[in-house]
């Protein structure tokens, strides 16, 4: 965008040419108005141009969550590699978790670069300051689960990310290109593992179908709160961090999904669900908010279990990285001893 | 010779041939599955990667090792613990971080070893090594490298590593038991392996172990299908789905 540090304009307050009879307020509301302009202009921000305070706190909230989400991902899903009923499936499940390691990764990348840290925000999701999504908190009971987790939780999740590559924050929506690109091979493998089950044996269908059963719902509260009690909707779709509303997306969703249960041959938990002509759309039941909010607050099947995990797993690992950076420091003192012996 | 000869053993040459691809890809196979088991419990993200990628290249070669010998799921799903041919060394539950790391030194030298004997050959192994011994390469730096830290980072990390190097010791010496259909010479690959590893263990500031390399059961104990306590549980629980249903397909 045009407010780059080379242009001038988001230099330090009072270095800039022309800055010093400017007050200070003056020239807020000038880097304000200027920022405004360029993201309804659809021009991307980058790490070292001007930005509110807000929309960088509201960026890093959102991006930490969603790399939270990633790693805390990974949990339900490792929970089958050991038992994956074929080595095919195997294989394609251990390269899925390795790949949300790998999305947590460029996440943590793309939040750095707005000042904080990974160590920093790890911090706060084992403090529990920083969420992830609450779609993690449900347990992979039946090898089903793997199917539908990529199936309805990837489409789902990839519903709401595509439009975030086109996000008014630079790093961020490069991130989402490549993840995205990812997410979809998995979402195709998840429906390629329900349709495998749906169209075997008996037990298998009814596994798969019990597996629906159970994800359907949660799935759609991946959108977050309806519309009119999103906290953070409006400015983020003013910034252009959003694209879409929580409802619009969601519906948007049962759309896609709706004709994908028909051609699995399962069906949905749903007995509201409808086409509805005059909106050209689903009508769907409603969804049992009661439970997201008791979910979001730490109630749901797994929370203590996964953040208990993720907690034990950096603790256990504390030596680890401590020998890493003692074996650094050591050889980084000798390098430097080594240059300046020879000096 | 050809598939029907008769060799002294009464074995044909095909038979040689998958029992000896069924001990490369066990062994394969179960470190595999050894590894797959940290997903989402490793020290540091990066680590997350690196060990599922390494547990995914063993895992693509015991296919390849499995399907040489017949049927991959079956080979993998339905046999029980008397019939598998892996080391006793990869069974080895994963403890702490050093003492996957000490398996994982040991094995991928060997591994490393092996593999570029027979990329080197003309037999049937030659065409799988071919890409193995470029994965391994990987798998050897890895440990390696995780082997100067541990080695040469804190008090704790290195008496933990030697600790995991002690453990381990024992079941080295199954390694270098020749396998029927592998031609490779046993005695020369355990010299270069004993110095790789004693070199990496140098610059860790650590040393070989001393103590004998086989115990009273180890000695080509798996490759014979005796295997350890651990074992049965690992096979409890990685084919406990697969036989739930049996013959269907997924």
């Amino acid at each position: 965008m045009a407010l780059g540090t080379g242009t001038g304009t988001t230099a330090e307050p009072g270095a800039a040419d022309g800055a010093a009879d400017l007050g200070a307020a003056d020239l807020g509301a000038q880097l304000a108005a200027a920022f405004d302009a360029a993201v309804a202009a659809d021009e991307r921000v980058e790490p070292r141009d001007w930005m509110p305070d807000e929309y960088r706190a509201s960026l890093v909230r959102q991006m930490a969550q969603h790399a939270h989400s990633e790693i805390i991902g990974m949990q339900p899903e490792a929970n089958w590699i050991t038992r994956a009923p074929s080595l095919r499936r195997k294989a394609i499940l251990m390269a899925k978790v390795q790949d949300e390691a790998g999305h947590g990764l460029y996440l943590y990348s793309a939040a750095e670069t707005l000042g904080t840290s990974r160590d920093e925000l790890l911090d706060k999701l084992h403090s529990g300051k920083q969420k992830y999504s609450s779609i993690f908190n449900y347990p992979t009971l039946t090898w089903a689960d793997v199917g539908a987790i990529g199936w309805l939780v990837d489409g789902a999740a990839i519903t709401n990310q595509v439009p975030i590559c086109r996000c008014s924050y630079g790093p961020y929506a490069r991130a989402m290109v490549r993840i995205c690109k990812e997410e979809s091979f998995h979402q195709r493998q998840g429906f390629e593992l329900l349709m495998a089950l749906s169209k075997g044996t008996e037990a298998q269908h009814a596994m798969a179908q019990d597996a629906v059963d159970r994800w359907w719902w949660p799935s759609l509260m991946m959108f977050g709160p309806p519309d009119d009690e999103s906290a953070h909707s409006a400015q983020s779709m003013a910034w252009r961090i959003k694209r879409h509303s929580n409802d619009e997306l969601r519906q948007r969703f049962v759309d896609i999904a709706v004709p994908q249960a028909e051609s699995l041959g399962l069906t949905l938990p749903d007995p509201d669900l409808k086409w509805n002509e005059e909106r050209g759309h689903h009508d769907f039941g409603a969804i049992d908010w009661a439970e997201f909010w008791d979910v979001l607050k730490g109630n749901g099947p797994c929370n203590e279990q996964r953040i208990g995990q993720r907690r034990r797993a950096h603790e256990e690992g504390a030596w680890v990285r401590d020998a890493a950076a003692a074996y650094a420091d050591k050889h980084a003192g000798k390098a430097s001893t080594e240059s300046e012996a020879r000096v | 010779m050809t598939s029907t000869e008769a060799t002294s053993t009464g074995a044909t040459s095909t038979d040689v041939v998958n029992a000896a691809a069924l001990t490369l890809g066990d062994d394969a196979l179960i470190l595999s599955h050894r590894l797959g088991e940290w997903a989402g419990h490793a020290p540091v993200l990066e680590e997350e990667v690196a060990l599922a990628n390494i547990a995914l290249d063993l895992l693509g070669q015991a296919r390849v090792l499995l399907s040489m010998a017949g049927d991959e799921d079956e080979l993998a799903f339905l046999r029980e613990e008397r019939s598998f041919r892996n080391l006793q060394l990869v069974e080895q539950p994963n403890g702490d971080f050093a003492h996957t790391i000490a398996r994982q030194l040991y094995f991928s030298f060997y591994q490393h070893e092996l593999y570029g004997e027979l990329a080197a050959g003309d037999g049937p192994f030659g065409p799988l090594a071919a890409k193995a011994v470029k994965e391994t390469a990987y798998h050897r730096d890895h440990a390696e490298q995780w082997t100067l830290r541990l080695g040469d980072g804190t008090e704790e990390s290195r008496g933990r590593m030697r600790a995991a190097l002690d453990a381990l010791w024992k079941f080295t010496g199954e390694m270098f038991q020749p396998v029927d259909g592998i031609a490779v010479d046993w005695a020369a690959l355990e010299q270069r392996w004993l110095a790789a590893v004693g070199d990496v263990l140098e610059r860790a500031g650590l040393a070989l172990p001393e103590g004998p390399r086989t115990g009273a059961w180890a000695a080509g104990a798996g490759r014979k299908g005796l295997h350890t306590e651990p074992f049965g549980r690992l096979l409890a629980e990685m084919q406990h789905l697969h036989r739930s249903h049996p013959g269907a397909s997924w």
